[in-house]
């Protein structure tokens, strides 16, 4: 091929090209922040948040939580700190939750974060689950999703879809008592979800319900489940429906998945088998279980975000000290250049991380479109709880790879960032998606 | 039977704590803040009194912490543990509260509630003055048991364990009293979430201490706060007649 020779006409327009592009864009950005600029100082703008979240007259950093928020913060960090870190290398070896950590979620008020307070919840913001994640995740990411899936799944479908009676019967087991789960996933149905083969068949006075479920969170604990079943498959998509079962009902929770990482959580399949469910279980309305289902992971993201968010944070924490204790050519390794740059590199990674998944989870408190946010948040938290639990490892050198120190388990963990809750390639289809619309015709 | 807690703010006892530049005291800004850990168990033993006396013994459960304004975090905190109610006395920002000052202040708050027991940590994890709850005692005139490891709260008595060096003394006093907590008293629980939604809702008053008509101006100075030297390494001894030679012609401790 010939090169071009310099300065060609085709060089000099794209040079051309490139400049103007970048001044107009630049111009508009004035533009843009001028017009910002005029309405703070016109009119303070108010926003007006969740319940808990006071007036505030001007915008503010993604830090500021409400005060209630950091006490929860807090109350969920001290709760890992001491109840769940003693307990997480036998967890994961013993791939199962100490049920007494079950129980402690529950008593300390976990479960029922967004729960109304008269229906035995706490009655908290959104970002407050988040953080609680978070924090969670810090310690022990098992634990993390456990309460994440059962408050931003599960609970969260009670409160948006179900009918006041559903509510008020399982919301306040699903605060004080009773683990949720949440079945979506087929063997033959995972990214494409509407593929799912399980049957809900119309009889009299109940619907009865046959079909496999696969890899369902929780479900080894679950008393309370909800199901994404056909009832009409003829209609396609549209005849998913979702159903609340109860364990009681006869769902046959199958052997535990023996997993890479989150070991502690039980990962199980499911099998229906002629189970009789009451007409008054079905959540929501019959054939609308898609939107359910569609509408419910485009928030859950946010928690799986925040979940890969404190693993990596929490991967981060336990590592950086030992390296100002580790000594290699007369120095602490942390003071050299090379470690400097990795690591200062990995805490912005994680500072990103952080402020993609908090303004998510404020944009969706506030009624704002987030789909895009929340989307990008879980997909780069977990590609940033990759990074950082695997130099994690690698900064520990020998004592990272054994498991006599957490940070390898953090390297299993984070992997099923990646997968659940919509894979990161399914993330990026949404994304794209979102792009599409804005700039195509 | 009313009882009165104090909560003070402290640096958070997992910080490490550093000399400020001027070196005229711990540095605050910019550091984890937490309710003192001896205050947390004084707030505990006061919920656990209610939980433990037949219902209705214990009326009220009142906090009170002086401070700047971020004292009404640990108040909240408090709150949420189950305290019914909180005062905050509260101070402009860098104003240095000592021991006589504080139990000044909360004297002039007893008079005012009259609890019937008074529980406070034993010292703050900054200063580790150890002084407000004696003062305080001598202030109000009131019987104290300081230490204290073991209470129990029965017909108007306090019956308290309090630890002394080398053991335990059982001290008996009529209430109203006063109690310093130590480590040993009780395990604090952790605020459930329900229970912070809740405190939110509970009365917090803000008074200064011209309110109080107590004069705040410190009595002590602080010339210098200096980290303490650091410890010279130990040397290794290749036999014991060598540690002893050492002992005796160097340190001279033989």
């Amino acid at each position: 091929m010939v090169p071009y020779p310099r300065f060609s006409f085709c060089r000099l327009l794209a040079l051309f090209y490139t400049l103007y592009f970048c001044l107009s864009s630049t111009v508009l950005i004035m533009l843009r922040s001028n017009s910002v600029f005029q309405r703070l100082v016109r009119q303070p703008t108010t926003r007006f948040l969740s319940s808990s979240r006071s007036l505030l007259d001007a915008p503010s950093s993604l830090r500021n939580l409400t005060e209630e928020e950091g006490m929860m913060r807090e109350a969920a960090a001290k709760f890992a700190s001491s109840v769940v870190a003693p307990k997480v290398s036998e967890m994961d070896e013993r791939e199962a939750t100490d049920p007494s950590i079950v129980k402690g979620l529950f008593e300390q008020g976990f479960m029922g974060i967004e729960t109304p307070i008269e229906l035995g919840g706490t009655g908290a913001s959104f970002t407050s689950a988040i953080l609680v994640v978070e924090e969670l995740a810090k310690i022990d990411p098992s634990i993390s999703v456990m309460c994440d899936v059962h408050n931003t799944l599960v609970n969260t479908v009670f409160r948006q879809y179900a009918s006041q009676e559903l509510q008020q019967k399982y919301l306040p087991q699903l605060a004080e008592s009773k683990v949720g789960s949440f079945c979506l996933t087929e063997a033959g149905s995972g990214s494409d979800a509407f593929a799912l083969k399980t049957r809900a068949e119309k009889k009299d006075g109940y619907w009865e319900l046959n079909g496999n479920k696969m890899w369902i969170t929780n479900s080894g604990e679950a008393e309370i489940f909800l199901v994404f079943a056909n009832v009409d498959p003829s209609k396609g998509y549209k005849g998913i429906t979702c159903f609340v079962v109860e364990k009681e009902m006869g769902v046959q929770v199958m052997s535990k998945e023996k997993k890479l990482g989150i070991r502690a959580s039980s990962t199980c399949a499911l099998n229906f088998d002629n189970i009789k469910v009451p007409a008054e279980n079905v959540l929501g309305e019959i054939g609308k279980g898609y939107k359910i289902a569609i509408e419910i992971l485009n928030e859950g993201r946010i928690g799986i975000a925040a979940q890969m968010l404190g693993l990596a944070q929490g991967a981060f924490d336990c590592t950086l000290p030992y390296l100002f204790q580790r000594k290699q050519f007369g120095h602490e390794i942390g003071n050299f250049q090379g470690m400097q740059h990795q690591y200062s590199q990995i805490a912005t990674e994680i500072e990103a991380a952080r402020l993609l998944t908090y303004n998510a989870a404020r944009l969706k408190e506030e009624g704002m479109p987030f789909i895009t946010e929340a989307a990008m948040a879980k997909l780069y938290a977990s590609q940033v709880a990759e990074r950082t639990t695997s130099k994690c490892v690698e900064w520990l050198g020998g004592v990272g790879f054994t498991r006599d120190f957490p940070a390898e388990k953090f390297y299993r963990d984070c992997k099923i960032g990646a997968i659940y809750e919509g894979t990161s390639n399914i993330q990026l289809q949404t994304i794209a998606k979102q792009i599409a619309l804005k700039y195509k015709n | 039977m009313k009882i009165l807690v104090g909560v003070k703010r402290v640096v958070d006892y997992a910080v490490k704590i550093r000399v400020n530049s001027a070196k005229t005291a711990v540095e605050t800004a910019n550091v984890k803040h937490s309710i003192n850990p001896f205050d947390e168990i004084a707030v505990e033993e006061a919920v656990r009194l209610r939980e433990k006396l037949p219902k209705g013994s214990v009326s009220e459960i009142v906090a009170l912490s002086c401070g700047p304004a971020k004292c009404s975090e640990v108040l909240r905190t408090a709150l949420a543990m189950g305290a019914d109610r909180a005062i905050h006395v509260e101070v402009p920002q860098n104003t240095t509260l000592e021991p006589l000052i504080v139990a000044k202040l909360f004297s002039a708050v007893a008079k005012k509630e009259n609890p019937s027991l008074i529980i406070m940590g034993k010292q703050a994890i900054d200063d580790d003055a150890c002084q407000t709850g004696q003062m305080l005692a001598g202030l109000l005139d009131y019987p104290q048991a300081n230490f204290v490891a073991k209470l129990d709260v029965a017909d108007n008595k306090v019956t308290a364990s309090c630890e002394i060096d080398g053991g335990l003394e059982t001290v008996e006093c009529e209430m109203p009293a006063i109690i310093t907590t130590d480590l040993r008293l009780n395990e604090p629980r952790y605020a459930t979430l329900p229970n912070i939604m809740k405190a939110k809702k509970k009365p917090l008053d803000k008074l200064t201490p011209a309110d109080l008509k107590v004069d705040i101006i410190s009595k002590l100075k602080v010339l210098k706060v200096e980290e303490p030297a650091k410890r010279k390494a130990g040397i290794m001894v290749g036999s014991v007649e060598e540690l002893i030679k050492k002992l005796r012609d160097e340190a001279k401790v033989l």
